[in-house]
This record gives structure tokens, sequence and C-alpha cells, in this order.
């Protein structure tokens, strides 16, 4: 969230689009109730299926799974044609007026520069055109036909109301309520908050459809001011805290980035990472990356890091591909190149796709570490237990380890809400059985290797024996510790070099500002510095204080980065540092700093007449309308067809999907067909449920015992399916039988003139806990993933569906 | 529930007296069910079964939402969901908690023949007090909103308390505290009829001009409410009933014959439980059964009669 949970009360329109948030979400969902009331705010819901969010919306429209670029490139093109926009923001704030370089284009749905052999672009065109100092050109009069602004008018004109709704099946009448009621938040003094989540991140164009929806949010001028922002409802309690630990195989933590191979030395490395300034007297305040590296290798190897061994840069692992995600472990599992399997916290057996293709890649394991609170369906993948998982032990070779884990609340630690807060938490129960913590469990791995190491020598043992391991207890470190060692230290007495303060050596760190390169601070994860200082811990506050009833609880646990509670919140002040909206002030300028409810995004006294862009980790110091070279699809989001569609794409046939998709050749031949598989399916979590765990759980199996498909009344007529009967889906991957739900709240949308229904698969069941027995609803989807983020496309893909009986159980 | 709270009784059921108050005045209280920010979410029924250490069986999924599929000895409380088309042609999916209504004027202590099983307290909560209950079943009959059950392990009727051992001490039922949107409110009548006008306004601001308060007249007030979109057609809410009417057998019984039946009455249930003590539970709840029917149909034959 660029926002908090608890600012969402001061929204004017709510849109929640590409998530359910009263389903998934149903605390915070009372911030938006809180919206309604208080605040006389108007609830959108755009979602394939009438929602429990639906329910309690003002207005409600109905979309096609996978086309959200579509109705959002809609929603620019509307509010450009009508000049809805917030001009001032967008002219300052944005980079609507830098001048993109020739050589960049788009034709028949590709972008310059795009390599068909290895489905991949040349980024290089992505581009503004640069003055003899370096600097963008820009043309602040918009004049220039290649201006930001007009190659996005140009890019989203083909995205009219027909357009919208031939594409999306969404009424035309209806996309243009919306239309309006955004429009409503261009005033400076309105706002629009969008939630979202796995709705919009579950597709092959993923990330392209929050980069939309946010780019509508800043021609809106909504970034950065109370009520507004772009906000991912995070799906798990500390998933936010996974993502800023850096725990992808492509990443460090506070979002560095793991060395390549082809870069062989810290140089090398530092000299993609310059981020110099692209405007004059900008922030760019990656320019600091050096830093947090440097900080960062001093906390995991201590005096061993030194400037003369670039601060142990050669221990660090190095990429031999871009990254190593799940569905790249589960093909080299597929193909015997991987043969152990550590499963920390994870359920993959039910969570990832094509649960047969999973299945058949844990068969081939060596061995299997399962580590959970639960008994989880990895776990006992290789058990019989009927159709739902028809395993024959006898074949299967694995050796499987589970690890009885302790749960959240036996053990205490802290996690990173989808605010960005970090918040302690205490242990209320001791663990049953054998359980031990995940720390424990680490520790005990890490020791042994480590011992081995030092016995046995081995090919690389410098990474492993010079790590620091200085905790209490070494078997156990106590996780006190560990969020100290997160948030830093001065290892020297530190001057600071404007006050003259000194920090001694020793001392827990207040600030990542304190960081420095040259080896005299350590920090395991700098967004986090702040968190657990000489004060004490930041993350156990509990003070609900909310000095101007905005949302803005400064002292009630900590957010990164530094306690800001809303990211960009220079935005919310005009160019003379006056709020947007004189109402609800998040930060303003009082002649000498910012001063305000919130720890300020910017330089606390950096005067407003000193053009300093507000978005300061950019390095033009302007938000991006135009994303230069960071996205894989390109600089401006592009309606492509899911991987598998019941359309083609209206707009450009030839390159009907996302050219740059992440799919691995064998699973390109595991696609259905529109004739063989007409219609189309989403998946998605109910309330009663929490993804895979609560089924254990005998109150919530009550509440929602059973597996079932949503089938819309129309298609079930059509089929003969009859209320609560038995039906089977089925994808190219595989299939399930289970119960019919027939609804109202699914109606045939009409796309390209044409019919098309959609199935409803909700995806809590397995084969372990306490509800009755399902198949999963990962036994349908594709495993093909986003460009950009790896993540699968769960949320659009193609099943039959036909009348059937009750599965045969022995 | 407990002693101290016998001491609040403004009525019970099958007794003539008004019991007198050994304490002094309370305020009447009432639950508020906004459903037009309820979102189904069922954290009411998960807390009523956390609370009342209620678990039904784990039941199957049958074409609806709705777990378990009704109301039920160990189902207090449960979400009900309509799928609705206006007259516009838009969905409405209106979602309604169920559960006991706690009447000002209660149907089934009216038709409680045990003497003290069925009693309601100066603060308004009607409550089942279960070692007086005989499981006849009459409850069931006399309640306009379809709400008590019989178990078939104890043969003794449940219902929602409105948590009365939680508000004794301060404390607000466990739906209320659980509610995530604060759909579920609770506390004077006062207070809670007063939110809900403000609710309506807002409602009315929105589109609804029907939207209004459900505190049926028929059954002089409930002291659970609703606060519904759709005011002038509540049975649109899987049924809650547009104009709950205690069944006349029962206010016949209770106005005109109520001495006599409840004499009668009480001595069969008292017979009833002497043959319980002695013999068991099933014959006493057949005979008792028998015994009560025959009462009803005295009182309606002579309803019938000119």
């Amino acid at each position: 969230m660029t926002n908090t949970w608890q600012d969402i009360r001061n929204a004017n329109v709510v849109i929640v689009m590409g998530g359910n948030a009263a389903e998934a979400h149903p605390c915070g969902f009372k911030w938006v109730i809180e919206a309604k009331i208080e605040n006389g705010a108007k609830l959108i819901v755009v979602d394939p299926r009438f929602t429990r969010t639906a329910s309690v919306a003002d207005y409600y429209a109905p979309i096609r799974p996978g086309t959200d670029i579509a109705f959002l490139s809609g929603v620019m093109h509307y509010l450009l044609e009508n000049d809805k926009i917030q001009h001032e923001y967008v002219r300052s704030y944005t980079n609507a007026g830098l001048i993109v370089r020739e050589g960049y284009e788009f034709q028949d749905g590709l972008f310059s520069g795009y390599d068909e052999k290895r489905h991949g672009y040349d980024r290089s065109t992505w581009d503004y055109e640069y003055d003899e100092k370096g600097f963008a050109k820009s043309d602040d009069t918009w004049q220039n036909p290649r201006c930001v602004i007009n190659l996005l008018k140009q890019h989203v004109s083909r995205y009219t109301p027909e357009m919208v709704s031939r594409i999306c099946g969404t009424p035309q009448d209806k996309f243009l309520q919306i239309c309006e009621l955004f429009a409503g938040t261009a005033a400076p003094d309105k706002a629009l908050t969008s939630l979202f989540a796995l709705g919009w991140t579950q597709h092959t164009v993923g990330a392209q459809n929050i980069r939309a929806m946010a780019m509508v949010q800043l021609l809106l001028g909504n970034i950065g001011v109370a009520g507004g922002g772009m906000n991912a409802l995070r799906g798990h309690s500390n998933i936010q805290g996974l993502t800023d630990v850096g725990l992808l195989s492509n990443q460090m933590p506070g979002y560095m980035n793991l060395p390549r191979d082809v870069e062989t030395s810290f140089d090398e490395y530092m000299k993609t990472k310059l981020f110099k300034p692209l405007r004059d007297g900008q922030t760019s305040y990656w320019q600091n990356y050096r830093k947090f590296f440097v900080s960062f290798q001093k906390s995991i190897f201590g005096n061993a890091a030194t400037a003369e061994n670039n601060w142990a840069y050669d221990w660090l692992p190095k990429l031999d591909i871009p990254l190593y995600d799940i569905i790249k472990a589960f093909e080299m599992m597929n193909d015997g190149q991987m043969t152990g399997y550590i499963c920390q916290g994870f359920n993959p057996l039910q969570a990832f796709p094509d649960r047969g293709k999973i299945r058949r890649g844990l068969s081939k394991l060596k061995f299997l570490v399962t580590m959970d609170p639960l008994d989880t369906e990895t776990s006992r993948f290789w058990q019989d237990f009927g159709p739902q998982n028809p395993a024959k032990p006898s074949e299967i070779q694995t050796e499987v380890f589970q690890l009885p884990t302790t749960c959240f609340a036996e053990e205490n630690g802290s996690l990173v809400n989808s605010a960005r807060w970090l918040q302690w938490h205490w242990k209320a129960a001791e663990a049953p059985g054998i359980a031990k913590s995940d720390i424990w469990i680490m520790t005990g791995l890490f020791q042994r290797l480590r011992e081995l190491y030092r016995k046995e020598g081995g090919a690389f043992p410098d990474p492993i024996l010079n790590m620091v391991w200085n905790y209490t207890d070494p078997r156990e470190p106590n996780p006190e510790e560990l969020a100290k060692e997160m948030n830093g230290r001065a290892l020297v007495d530190l001057t600071d070099a404007t006050t003259g303060a000194v920090t001694k050596a020793g001392t827990l760190l207040d600030s990542f500002a304190q960081l420095r390169d040259d080896g005299t601070t350590a920090s395991g994860c700098w967004i986090f510095t702040g968190s657990f200082t000489e004060k004490g811990n930041m993350m156990a506050r509990r003070d609900a204080t909310d000095p101007r009833e905005q949302g803005i609880a400064p002292n009630w646990a900590w957010a990164w980065p530094a306690n800001r509670r809303i990211l960009y919140n220079r935005a919310s002040a005009d160019l003379n540092g006056k709020a947007w909206n004189p109402k609800k002030p998040v930060i303003e300028w009082n002649g000498t700093r910012w001063v305000g409810l919130d720890v300020p995004d910017y330089g606390p006294t950096v005067k407003p007449e000193d053009g300093v862009g507000p978005f300061i980790m950019n390095a033009e110091g302007m938000a991006r309308l135009f994303a230069r070279d960071m996205m894989a699809e390109g600089p401006f989001p592009e309606h492509y067809e899911p991987m598998e569609s019941p359309a083609d794409n209206v707009l450009h046939p030839t390159v009907s999907h996302n050219p740059v998709a992440r799919v691995f050749d064998g699973d390109r031949n595991n696609f259905g067909k529109r004739e063989d598989f007409p219609y189309v399916a989403t998946t998605y979590r109910l309330t009663e449920h929490f993804h895979f765990w609560t089924k254990h759980a005998l109150i919530n199996a009550i509440l929602q015992p059973e597996e079932f498909v949503e089938i819309g009344e129309v298609l079930a007529k059509e089929k003969g399916i009859a209320q609560g009967g038995w039906v089977k889906v089925s994808s190219k991957r595989g299939e399930v039988i289970c119960k019919a739900y027939v609804t109202k709240r699914i109606k045939p949308l009409t796309v390209d003139g044409k019919p098309t229904h959609v199935i409803g698969v909700p995806l809590h069941w397995g084969f372990t806990g306490q509800a009755r027995k399902g198949y999963g609803a990962n036994t349908l989807t594709p495993s093909v993933g986003d460009a950009n983020t790896q993540t699968p496309e769960f949320k659009a893909f193609l099943v039959n569906v036909e009348k059937t009986s009750a599965p045969v159980t022995a | 529930m407990s002693d101290l709270q016998s001491q609040d009784y403004v009525r019970r059921s099958a007794t003539t007296m008004t019991p007198p108050m050994a304490r002094s005045h309370e305020d009447q209280v009432a639950k508020l069910i906004d459903v037009s920010r309820c979102i189904g979410c069922k954290a009411c029924q998960s807390a009523c079964m956390e609370w009342n250490d209620l678990r039904p069986e784990i039941g199957h999924f049958e074409g609806s939402y709705e777990n378990p599929m009704d109301l039920g000895p160990s189902v207090w409380t449960l979400m009900k969901f309509n799928e609705y088309e206006n007259e516009q042609g838009n969905l409405e999916w209106l979602i309604r908690k169920d559960g006991c209504m706690h009447c000002e004027d209660p149907g089934c202590l009216k038709a409680c023949p045990a003497p003290g099983a069925i009693v309601q307290y100066a603060n308004g909560i009607v409550d089942f007090i279960s070692d007086k209950c005989i499981g006849c079943g009459y409850c069931v009959k006399g309640c306009p909103f379809d709400i008590p059950r019989i178990s078939k392990t104890d043969h003794k009727a449940y219902k929602c308390t409105l948590c009365s051992d939680r508000v004794t001490v301060g404390l607000e039922p466990a739906c209320v505290k659980a509610c995530p949107t604060g759909a579920i409110m609770f506390g004077s009548k006062t207070d809670m009829t007063h939110w809900a006008g403000e609710r309506i306004e807002d409602l009315k601001s929105r589109g609804f001009e029907n939207a209004g308060l459900y505190d049926p007249p028929e059954v002089q007030g409930t002291h659970v409410m609703y606060v519904l979109h759709h005011a002038d057609r509540p049975s649109l809410y899987s049924g809650l009933p547009d104009e709950p009417r205690i069944s006349p057998v029962v206010q016949a019984w209770k106005g005109i014959l109520k001495p006599l039946a409840v004499i009668g009455i009480a001595a069969a249930a008292l017979a009833g439980f002497f043959h319980w003590v002695t013999v068991g539970p099933n014959e006493v709840q057949d005979e008792d059964e028998a015994e009560a029917d025959r009462a009803m149909r005295e009182v309606e034959e002579e309803e019938k009669s000119p």
C-alpha cells in the first residue's frame, strides 16, 4: 500500500477492482464502510462476479477476466479526451512533459525492440531524449508530439468506450458511469483510492494491470494524498515482509538485486546502480545504494567484509539465469535437474498451477523437507487419497521429512502488514508436540552444514564459514536479536557531518540516513533501520492516538521507510507546499521545513522553489506515465489476451497474448483451445477460509465445508446443471468433480458480439484437514506467469463444464 | 441463565403473575443489524459458535453460501443470502443475519407451557432456561420468526440468548464484538433506534427510498432490529416476515384460556417431568406432546365455535 488501511476512510471514491476486499480482507474492509458512512464515499466494484464486496457497493460493473488493461486504458482515454485530469499535478509531478527519443514506437501489438526468438525486448528505445548534460529533455507546453502525454494520448486512443465494451464485455453505460465517478476525483481536494490484490497480479499481464491503474491515479492527482494511492491488499499477514527481506531468488533485503554472473566484480555490479539524476537537481535516492549494500555485507560477514575484498562481494551467490522462481523450480524437478527441495511455510501442491505437474515434480525428488505448522498436502503428495490425490506410493522414491513448526501465535516476532507496518507480536501459547520454531530448524541446518564445511572443506566454504553468528543462544537466536540486526548498528563512533553529533560504536541506528559505504555501519535490511533503536522496540508500540483523526497514528508500531505512513506524501501538497486538500493535509511547507502528520517523503528542509520532484526514488524525480525500461512488456500497458482466451485480440490478432509472458516450452503444449474448453474460469478465495490453512479448523470447515464452483443460470440451464448438483470442470491440465452453485451473480458477457460464460472456482479444498476432500482449483490452472513477477495466471483460463455424478471413492 | 439474572425477570412462561423486580430499572437493550454494511463474512456465526461452545456437524455444499443449511440447536445465528434482481434489472445480494429477534411480546414465551422455561429480562432479552424446558416444541410454533429448534440430544429448545451471560456483565454479544464492519451494533434501544435513523437517511441519499428500520409493531417491537434498504419488503431478505404475527392460536390460548390452560398444561408438564425423572426423556416427550396437543386442539375448537 502507498497509504494505510485507516487512510481509506479519507477517500471520496473507492474502487475495488482486481480484488474482493470484503471477501478476502473483511477486517480491513471496515475502513471502506467507514469512508462510506463518515465521508459519504461511493464504492465501485468491477469484477467478473457480483461479489461480497459488490453486495455493499454503490456501483457494480462486470468485466471479463483478464481484460482490466483494456478497461483502464479506456478510463485514461476518457480522462484525457474529456480533459478530466489534475493538470498542475500531471504537469509538475509526472513525466508527462518529458520527450521520448526517436526510435520508440508501438505497432500491431509490439513495442520497438522485440526479439521473437527469445520472446523478449531490447528496451534501449524506451527512453527519453537527453541533452548534452545527460538530462532528459522536456516540453512543459506539451506541444512536442513526442512528449509522454501525447504518446500516451495516442496509445490509449484505441480504447474507446465501444472498444472497451467489445473486449471486456462491460456494458458501455456502466463503464461511462464509472469513468465519470473517477473523473470527479481529478479535483485537487478529492481522492480516489484503489484497492486491489491477486485479481490483478495473477495474470500474464499482472504488473501492467497495476501500472495501468497507477497511471489513472497519476492523471487524477491521487498519489501521495490522503484517501488516495495504490493499495495492494496483501494475502498473507507477512507477505509484505517476505518481499521486504527479499525472499525471492533474484533479490536481496531492501529491494536490492542479487548479482548476476556477468557482474563478476563489485564495480561491475555497481555500474548499473549509480542512479544518476535524469533531471537537474533531483534527489534520486537510490544513489545511496552502495551504502545499503555495504552495510548489508557488514551485517552478514562482519569483520570478514573489508574494503580490500570488496565487502565480500565474491561470497554472494551469482545468478546464471534471470531467476529461479517457483515455476522454474518445478520445471527443473520435472527435468530431473533439481533433486532436493526444502519447502518452508509453503504448500505448492495446493498453491501452484498445474497440480499434476507439481505432483510429478515432487515424485522425482530424492528428498523433500516440509516445514509447516499444518499437515499440508505437499507433505502427503505421495499418499493415495482417492480421486482427489491419486498417488501410487510404491512408484515414488522421494524421501519426505515432515518438520512441524510453530505458528505465529506460538512465537515472538514481527509481521509486516499491507501498510508496511512492522508490528511486533508476542507468543500466546506453547507449541504442541514436537513442533519447533523455523529459527531453531534453520539454525540447526546451518550449524550442521558449517560443521561439514569445517571438517571436509568443500568447493567453496568461505561464505558459510565467514558468516557472523554472534547470538546469545547460537542454537536458537532470539527474535529481538535478529530484529536488532536487521535494524543495524554503528560499528565505530560516527560523527554526523552537519550536526557534529556522535553515535557511539555499537549503538543501534535511528535511520538509514546514517548508513555509510565505508564499512562503519551494519544493517541487515536498510528499509527497516529505525524499527529497533536505542529507544526500544518501535514495532512494539501501541499508541493509537491519531492526532487529526485522519488515519495516521505515528506511534502505533513502525512503518518502513522511516516510519512514513503515506509514500510520496510530498505530492499531497501543491508546488508551493500547500495541501491540495486543505481539509486533509499530510505534510506542508511552513516556510522553513516540511511539517505535518507524517514523516516527509522528501528532504525535510528542501524548499518548494528548488524544483525537486516529489518522487525521490525515481532518477527524474517524477512519477512515470512512461515507464522507460522498467517493465518487460513495454513502457505503456497494452491489452493482451490471457494465455488461454475465448476471444481473439481484436486490437492486434497477430499478437494476441503477452509476447514476453513467462512460459516454458513443455507448458506451451498444455494450453487448451477454446473449441475444447469454451468457458472462462477464474479462481478465488472465500471469506470463510484462509487459503489452505483453515480447512484444518473445525469452525471454518463447518462454515464452508465442501468444494464447489459457481456457474451462471444461463449456462447451467444450457448444460442441464441443477442447483447443488455434481459437475465436472475440466481444463487441458486436469479435472475437478464438485458441486455447482448456480447463481445470478455471474451473467454471460457479450465479448466481441459473442456470449461468454465465466465459471468461478474457489480454491480452498484439498485432501488434508477437517473440511470435505476436494481436488483443488490448481488442478485446472495453467503454468504460465507474468513476465515481470512470474506470478501464475490463476485468474483467467479456459475450462469445459459438464453435468456428472459424485466422484467414486474407495 | 444465572441466578443473578433471575432477579431481572419481567415475564416468565406459564406464569400469570409478573415477577416483582428486586433490582432497580435496567435500560432496554437492542442489537441493531445494518444489512447495508454487512458483507456476509460469517464472523458472527463463528463467534457465536466459539462463545457458546456450539459445533454443528460439517455439512455439505447445497447450492448456497448458507452453511449450515438451517438454524439448529447448535446454530443460533445464520447468515442468509438472497440474490435479488431489482426493478432496474440490477442485482442485489441481500444478506441477513438470522436469529432470535427478542420480541417485546415474545410468541415463544406466550406459547410455552413450562413454568419459567422462557423468561424475559427487564432489558428485553428473551431467554430459554434449559433446566425448566420440557422440549414440547410449543415455542417453535409460537415464534413468528421460525427461530427455536429442539435438540435431538437433550430434547430441549435452543436459540440465541443475545449473549445474556455477556450482557449481564456489561459486555456486548459475541457476534457484535466479532463483526468486522460494524454491521452489528449493540446498545440501548433508544440509541440504536436513533443511530438507525442516521443510517436510513444515508441509504435514502444513495437511492434506497424505502430504507427503514425493522422493529415490527406486531410483536410490540423487537430487541434485535434491522436497517433494511427495502423496509417496504422485508420478505426479500430470505423470508423476514413482512408482518410477523404470533399465531392466533397462541394469542387466544394466552388471552382467553390462560388461567385454565396454563394450569392444565402445567399439570401435564409436571406429570411429564416426573415421568421423565422416573422413566426417561423419549417416552415423556411423546406423552407430553400428546397431552399438550390435546390442550391446543381444545383451544382451537374453542376459537372456531361461534
